[in-house]
């Protein structure tokens, strides 16, 4: 907020060597402190749980904290875009009920996983074109936008699925059991796989393209942006679909994983994949974060998970009270950051 | 002529203009479905009828809306106000159920009071990270949110506190010369507050520093109190709609009550013609924000739409108030209008 830009001048940045001005000796850059942040918390997560229970650092519960949250990594991906561009995006939990149910219909209704597969990933596309028009032509705020297509796409979950359908098609069947891995656990699953796939896609999309500076341009300053002749609505636009998508193909991951279709599914996925984003060190204003920070934040949410169920005597709403602590731990760690950095 | 055209222009500009005529829309869709729905019986001394639902039903809505308007006249946004029905719901609630005697007017409101408390630091500490800390409201609420509902169950032992107490139960279900108390809690708050924010310089005070804050604080305002005011306020009203939706079912759900509710009064606030860019509000079309889609609601089951359809139904009206009220389709339309009208005459400089 510009109110802070007042309180600066109370604080001289000379008076004593700041934290910044240290790190930079260490020849860290400032852009990755939140991020490495992020990872002291998951390390200091998995020392913790390695030792207080035992079978806790083995190949098999790290690889289930990926596998278990495969939806959500491709989810909080698609958020990242959007986030970096400075909106937001609270559709994507209903966009990943839509598509299972969508998926739950086609395959009840005889069509074979090459024909549902690519229709359902594109019913989250499709809701996210419609989301990035209502926010760049018709300048509807994202937090409006796409909390009438939430409703829109809930609503389509009640009409296409009004009660859970199981899946039964083979083809998912067998992406469901699928596992790839030595015998010690260390396994992987297609959906692990096409998670991961996403996040280099991602990755390589956000850094090493036009088209991703072009992102990280906009939340830096759209006006700015717009003066240098960067193509700002095609990108707008290009982010919500992007998110769409992911929520689609999350929608599908999370269909497999769950090998049924239900309107209900993903209450509050969004917040999780905000949640994450922010924990992954991308500041909600845009412009600044990455990817592999948004992993590493599903990563400690699903390490959250992991512990409490290891622990064993904890009720599960401590999970909501230890994410929401972390949450606020985060969030003031960066604006300390911020305000060091000015 | 002209002036007939032009005064129907200003009343088609009016930002309230077009959610007036959904909720015109929607009511007369009912009355053409259900003939006595606007007929208003007395019934043991209380009125009864279509309308009167309406309003009792709106009552959570509009003390949570009320709150949302004045966090986001100054940029901000509250989404812990569910959460904060929760824990209300759940402080009173298990306070009651712990005391010997429910029925005891005494019992009941100390433990109103207690809640109360509760929900003020809750403010209080809403309000400490966006204005003293400078975090971004939807995140600084966000932690609420997540963690509230966790303290909600912690406070309840995980279970759904159910009691029976009079007094308590008056707050939802009761009447006071004929009209329902809950709607008249409602509505004493919202008048307390428009007359504060329009006969005192709160509303200017709220809107400048919605504005600019930075200009608004080298004018001399308090930016960070009026912040910290408002996050106080709007924990306070779901503190109170908390305790009307808790005595509705007397029962203290930490997962359920206020479920979504954020997003509710968000889109009230929104439909009423406040923008989410903060500065300017409007109380009155919050009001207006808040019947419409309590009337959303009641009418799917008067129209008959399927259940499975509703979410549908709010969708799509919803998106069709927010594109007519968006820049561009008003500017076209004016555009149109101004088409049609006679050209201005020429004035040489």
């Amino acid at each position: 907020m510009a109110t802070d830009q007042l309180t600066s001048p109370k604080a001289p940045a000379d008076a004593r060597p700041s934290f910044g001005s240290r790190v930079r000796k260490l020849r860290i850059d400032e852009r990755y402190l939140p991020v490495l942040g992020t990872m002291v918390v998951l390390i200091a997560m998995l020392a913790i749980g390695g030792s207080r229970y035992e079978n806790f650092l083995t190949g098999r519960v790290i690889a289930n904290v990926l596998i278990n949250n495969s939806f959500l990594v491709v989810i909080a991906v698609g958020m990242t875009f959007v986030i970096l561009t400075g909106g937001i995006d609270l559709s994507v939990g209903a966009v990943v009920a839509l598509s299972g149910c969508v998926a739950a219909w086609m395959f009840t209704h005889g069509y074979s996983a090459a024909v549902a597969i690519p229709l359902v990933i594109l019913v989250g596309t499709v809701i996210g074109l419609v989301v990035g028009v209502m926010v760049h032509v018709f300048e509807i705020q994202p937090f409006i936008a796409t909390l009438a297509a939430m409703f829109l796409a809930r609503g389509l979950c009640y009409i296409v699925a009004p009660e859970s359908i199981p899946i039964t098609d083979p083809t998912i069947v067998s992406l469901a059991r699928t596992r790839w891995g030595t015998d010690d656990g260390l396994v992987i699953t297609p959906s692990g796989a096409i998670a991961l796939a996403v996040v280099a896609i991602a990755f390589v999309t956000l850094h090493y393209t036009r088209f991703g500076r072009t992102v990280y341009a906009i939340g830096g300053g759209e006006q700015s942006a717009k003066l240098m002749g960067l193509p700002v609505a095609r990108t707008k636009v290009l982010v919500y679909v992007i998110s769409g998508t992911c929520a689609g193909l999350g929608g599908l991951l999370f269909a497999i994983f769950s090998r049924s279709g239900y309107a209900l599914t993903g209450v509050g996925m969004e917040l999780d994949a905000i949640a994450a984003v922010v924990i992954g060190g991308t500041l909600l204003t845009g412009g600044s974060g990455f990817v592999l920070g948004s992993v590493l934040g599903v990563l400690v949410l699903g390490l959250i998970q992991t512990i409490i169920t290891f622990e064993g005597t904890l009720s599960s709403w401590w999970t909501k009270i230890f994410i929401g602590a972390l949450l606020l731990i985060f969030v003031v760690l960066q604006r300390l950051l911020v305000l060091r950095r000015r | 002529m002209s002036s007939v055209m032009s005064s129907a222009g200003a009343i088609t500009r009016h930002r309230l203009f077009w959610p007036i005529v959904a909720l015109a829309v929607l009511l007369l869709a009912c009355v053409l479905k259900s003939n006595t729905f606007l007929n208003i019986t007395v019934l043991d001394g209380h009125l009864y009828g279509g309308p009167i639902d309406i309003v009792r039903r709106s009552s959570v809505l509009l003390l949570v809306a009320l709150g949302m308007t004045l966090v986001i006249a100054t940029r901000g946004i509250d989404l812990s106000v569910g959460a904060v029905m929760a824990i209300a719901g759940a402080v009173a609630l298990s306070q009651i159920a712990a005391s010997d005697n429910p029925e005891s007017l005494a019992v009941v409101l100390s433990a109103i009071g207690s809640a109360v408390l509760v929900c003020l630091m809750i403010g209080v500490f809403n309000g400490f990270l966006v204005a003293v800390v400078g975090i971004q409201p939807i995140i600084a609420t966000l932690v609420i949110m997540t963690a509230g509902r966790g303290i909600a169950m912690l406070i309840t032992g995980g279970q759904i506190t159910t009691v029976t107490s009079g007094p308590y139960h008056t707050i939802a279900t009761g009447y006071w010369l004929g009209l329902p108390v809950a709607a008249l809690i409602a509505g004493f708050f919202f008048l307390v507050m428009a007359l504060v924010t329009r006969r005192t310089a709160l509303g200017v005070l709220i809107e400048s520093v919605g504005i600019n804050p930075v200009a608004s604080r080298l004018a001399g305002v308090r930016a960070r109190t009026i912040i910290w005011t408002v996050y106080v306020l709007c924990a306070f009203f779901a503190c109170v709609a908390g305790f009307i939706r808790s005595s509705d079912i007397m029962a203290a759900d930490a997962n359920n009550a206020g479920l979504f509710i954020e997003l509710d009064a968000i889109l009230a606030v929104v439909i009423g013609g406040t923008s989410l860019a903060g500065g300017k509000f409007s109380l009155v079309g919050t009001l207006v924000g808040v019947l419409v889609i309590t009337t959303l609601t009641f009418s799917v089951t008067i129209l008959g739409i399927p259940a499975n359809a509703v979410s549908l139904f709010k969708a799509l009206v919803v998106i069709l108030v927010c594109l007519l009220q968006s820049p561009v389709v008003r500017h076209k339309l004016r555009a149109r209008r101004r088409a049609v009208a006679p050209a201005p005459v020429e004035v040489p400089a």
